[in-house]
């Protein structure tokens, strides 16, 4: 099994509980953070204010509507100003919005103390997908990417829609309940945004910049957000999903998951063969080139190239390695050398060149990526 | 004070006819009818990009269209509603009325005029041409923000070019309403004598000369940043995409105002009319208008709350977000103690400008819940905000220039506009608005992000509510068209120069419709 196979079963057996995101309908999803139970209260009191407000003014409004009409009657006043009326409508605005600044200030001091963390994620944005990676606390040194795991069918119509259509992800962040967890947000290619209404955070992910954000979620149970921020075409495909668990389920994923990469590790260090890589190629394919290039090679151009019949895919060694290592400037063609492996980027090449209608007929060997990243 | 303009040396008869005297035309009625046509095209056109929208959005899954043009389709429906329907909408407005209110032969630079409205034609071929190149127009939102626009296509381009002409056309444009204003006033007709509607728009004019400038001088930067290895945007050249978004709303914000402030300024005019009584705190209007657009220069980054600012910088921008509650709270005061003790109609531009009032000030409500910058942090980029915007700038913009419409038809076309059909477009309009639009506020809440062709199954129902009450409201748009052109066919009940009962102003003593030169003899206000 796979890494990322089972990262995705140590999550789901370690949380039973259903998720949260498809309750709310017509109000904030409830808050599972103190930052998010402030922010629900505030919209509440928000909307008492503008409802006493609405129903005072509107009922003036209303009442001169039905009585002062020429159809009944009503014969024009003539006056059109007053001073101490004005000054009164001016001024006691002010103390109402006063009255809403204060609590509104509490609350983004509250946001904003990202100190003391128990443990300290970076999300990063990538076109279309989530990479996690654990810098501090239980767990520092894990790193996953996270996928939609919604298959096409569904989107396409031709299967029927789960229950958590388009909010469910291969590997789903994981942390321990009544932990700080300080995010660290940032982005590879463009500006995403990292959202989980039930938290109360959501902060955009701008590529070469990192902003900071925090929650401490009191209640177990899974909870789902999406990106915030239009990304390009599969925007509304990079769900984020995170599991709040017990902090010995915790520490049993933290531990499965070490074992687990120690494995990949050993069994990475070997000589692959072209079918090897070919077969560990295509799994790559699938979680990082496909949405973009196709699963037919065939892309959509101009945006997306094609990779079936390729010149580039098919040439030089070196100019393929270059351009999936090092991305493209100013296209959606983003620097794959931070993500992928030696092993990963060897079989994905190997996989290009033996695909579809391309047959150069050899391979890429890890250690010959490895000597590029190098150079 | 009178300005002979070369206009006035010969009369009408001796121009060019036919096509011809559209081209060459400097008359600002002539200039006026041109932008309201081709404002009102505009509109259908986004219009018909806000359906495929909705069509695609009616049930979960991708039916309609493919994400990428699904993404143009948002884009370029903001685009195009925002410069080519609304704004040019409100010029249309400026230059038929602001010379016949404040008793100008015509607009200060008659010739440039032609020029600003002619340079829009080529900006709207090339924002819908950009849907035909190849990559297909600019998919990065109307806000345009780098770095995901640097990755478009040569759409993008298109788009970039677009906003540079419609900018000169606005910037053109608002010199000469200034100019008109200052310069050109009757003898008499004191600043502080002025229609409303004047004061809004000479207000309106200054922020687009202000803000303009810095429009086009970010999406030139974009151009660079994508053609000439310039690093404005771009972190890895040392550059910021947060810059973008700084820049762009500092014109973003003002530019909201640009198309409420001449909305003010017509519900201004049309509420005194059918109340039969003046407008209650003329001069606090006028402060309340200055006030919101000196505001208007210092909240741009309430925009940007999930940008990650610093906290001084949040505080900052939600208080004075806030305070813009304020002088907007004045003027909706002002509109009700205006009617308060009237003697009330409601013809079909007095429902409108209710209407107006009604529902523009629950989008006040809803920017005010915006402001608190929590809950914006948490409804930012979502259908709240859809909602929010559609809400002031449909039932606030759009419905304002209904309301202006069926207000001086009659001066335009010589007809009244028929109360039947023009009372069953308001209703239609005003009941299909809510439908769509107030359902979003709960897709907001509950999660649901914007600019999706696709969304979670629990958003279901209310995208199809929110779709059917669309194609309900585009459909409504067709009954103006039928008011409008009969009117214009010369069919209905005539006008009279004061075509309804208590309406005041200098335009009110030409005949109804307006010859196509008035005031030759400059008009004494006392």
């Amino acid at each position: 099994m796979s890494l990322s196979g089972r990262l995705a079963a140590s999550a789901v057996l370690l949380t039973a509980s259903q998720g949260v995101f498809a309750q709310s309908r017509y109000n904030f999803q409830p808050p599972v953070t103190t930052v998010a139970e402030q922010i629900y209260d505030l919209h509440t009191l928000m909307l008492i204010i503008c409802l006493v407000i609405f129903i005072v003014v509107f009922g003036v409004m209303f009442w001169s509507v039905f009585k002062h009409r020429k159809s009944r009657g009503a014969v024009a006043a003539n006056f059109h100003e007053n001073t101490t009326v004005e000054i009164v409508w001016t001024v006691i605005p002010v103390f109402i919005l006063l009255g809403m600044a204060w609590p509104a200030t509490k609350t983004i001091l509250d946001m904003r103390d990202t100190t003391d963390p128990d443990i300290t994620i970076k999300a990063t944005g990538y076109q279309w997908k989530w990479g996690y990676d654990y810098l501090q606390g239980e767990g520092e040194g894990i790193r996953f990417v996270s996928n939609l795991s919604t298959p096409l069918a569904q989107i396409q119509g031709r299967e029927d829609k789960g229950e958590n259509y388009l909010l469910e992800v291969d590997n789903p962040m994981v942390v321990p309940v009544g932990a700080k967890v300080r995010m660290l947000i940032t982005a590879n290619d463009v500006i995403h945004s990292w959202w989980v209404p039930a938290f109360g955070v959501k902060q955009d992910a701008i590529p070469g910049f990192i902003r900071d954000t925090w929650f401490r979620a009191d209640k177990e149970g899974v909870f789902r957000g999406v990106c915030a921020e239009l990304c390009g075409k599969d925007h509304a495909f990079m769900p984020i999903e995170v599991h709040v668990v017990s902090t010995t389920q915790y520490a049993d994923w933290v531990n499965g998951l070490k074992v687990a990469s120690i494995a990949q590790v050993a069994a990475d260090d070997r000589d692959w063969t072209r079918d090897d890589l070919i077969a560990r190629g295509g799994e790559v394919y699938a979680a990082h080139c496909v949405a973009c290039h196709q699963a037919s090679g065939a892309g959509i151009p101009p945006a997306f190239p094609a990779l079936d019949g390729s010149e580039l895919v098919k040439g030089e060694h070196a100019g393929l390695l270059d351009i999936v290592l090092n991305g493209k400037q100013g296209t959606a063609m983003a620097a794959f050398g931070g993500q992928l492996s030696d092993v990963e980027v060897a079989a994905v090449t190997t996989y290009l060149r033996n695909s579809w209608g391309n047959s150069v007929g050899d391979e890429i060997a890890p250690d010959e990526v490895a000597g590029v990243r190098t150079r | 004070m009178a300005a002979v303009t070369p206009d006035q040396l010969h009369d009408h008869h001796h121009g060019p006819t036919g096509l011809m005297r559209w081209i060459t035309t400097t008359n600002h009625k002539d200039i006026g009818t041109m932008y309201l046509i081709f404002s009102f095209i505009m509109f259908l056109a986004g219009g018909v990009m806000a359906l495929t929208i909705r069509a695609e959005l009616f049930s979960p899954g991708l039916q309609v269209v493919e994400p990428e043009l699904f993404n143009q389709l948002t884009t370029l429906h903001g685009l195009v509603m925002v410069f080519g329907a609304i704004m040019p909408a409100f010029v249309g407005f400026a230059n038929w009325m602001i010379p016949l209110m404040i008793g100008a032969s015509d607009m200060a630079f008659a010739r440039m005029n032609n020029w600003s409205f002619w340079l829009l034609p080529p900006a709207a071929i090339l924002l819908i041409g950009s849907f035909f190149v190849p990559g297909g127009a600019t998919a990065a939102g109307w806000t345009l923000y780098p770095p995901l626009s640097i990755q478009m296509g040569m759409g993008m381009d298109m788009a970039i070019f677009a906003v540079h002409i419609m900018g000169i056309s606005s910037i053109m444009g608002a010199i000469n309403i200034v100019v008109t204003i200052l310069n050109m006033r009757a003898p008499g007709m004191t600043m502080m004598k002025m229609p409303l509607f004047c004061w809004t728009w000479l207000i309106t004019a200054y922020l687009l000369i202000a803000v303009m400038p810095v429009l086009a001088g970010a999406v030139t930067m974009l151009l660079t940043d994508r053609h000439f290895g310039t690093s404005f945007f771009n972190a890895a050249g040392g550059g910021d995409p947060v810059l973008y978004q700084h820049i762009f709303w500092f014109f973003g914000h003002p530019e909201v105002y640009i198309m409420i402030l001449p909305a003010f300024g017509i519900v201004s005019q049309i509420i005194p009319t059918f109340a039969r009584k003046p407008l209650f705190g003329y001069a606090s209007m006028v402060y309340a208008t200055s006030s919101i657009a000196i505001l208007s220069f210092v909240v741009w980054a309430h925009h940007m709350f999930t940008t990650g600012m610093p906290t001084a910088g949040q505080l900052f921008f939600m208080y004075a977000t806030l305070l813009i509650a304020v002088p907007t709270g004045v003027k909706v005061f002002n509109w009700i103690a205006t009617m308060w003790r009237g003697s009330m109609t409601f013809e079909t531009p007095m429902l409108w400008a209710t209407g107006f009032i009604f529902v523009f000030t629950m989008g006040g409500f809803t920017g005010l819940i915006c402001a608190i910058a929590p809950i914006d942090i948490q409804i930012h980029d979502t259908y709240y905000v859809v909602a929010h915007f559609h809400y002031v700038l449909v039932a606030g913009s759009l419905f304002a220039l209904f309301a202006g419409a069926y207000y001086w038809l009659p001066k335009w076309t010589g007809r009244m506009p028929d109360e039947k059909i023009g009372k069953l477009h308001f209703w239609c309009s005003l009941i299909f608005f809510n439908i769509t639009f107030f359902p979003m506020h709960f897709l907001g809440l509950a999660g649901m992000p914007r600019r999706v062709p696709d969304y979670a199954l629990q958003f279901a129902d209310f995208n199809m509510l929110a779709s059917i009450g669309a194609f309900g409201f585009g459909l409504s748009q067709l009954i103006f068209l039928w008011v409008v052109i009969k009117a214009a066919r010369g069919q209905g009940e005539k006008a009279t120069a004061r075509s309804w009962e208590a309406a005041e102003g200098l335009e009110w003593t030409v005949p109804s419709p307006a010859p196509h030169h008035t005031f030759e003899e400059v008009p004494v206000v006392k």
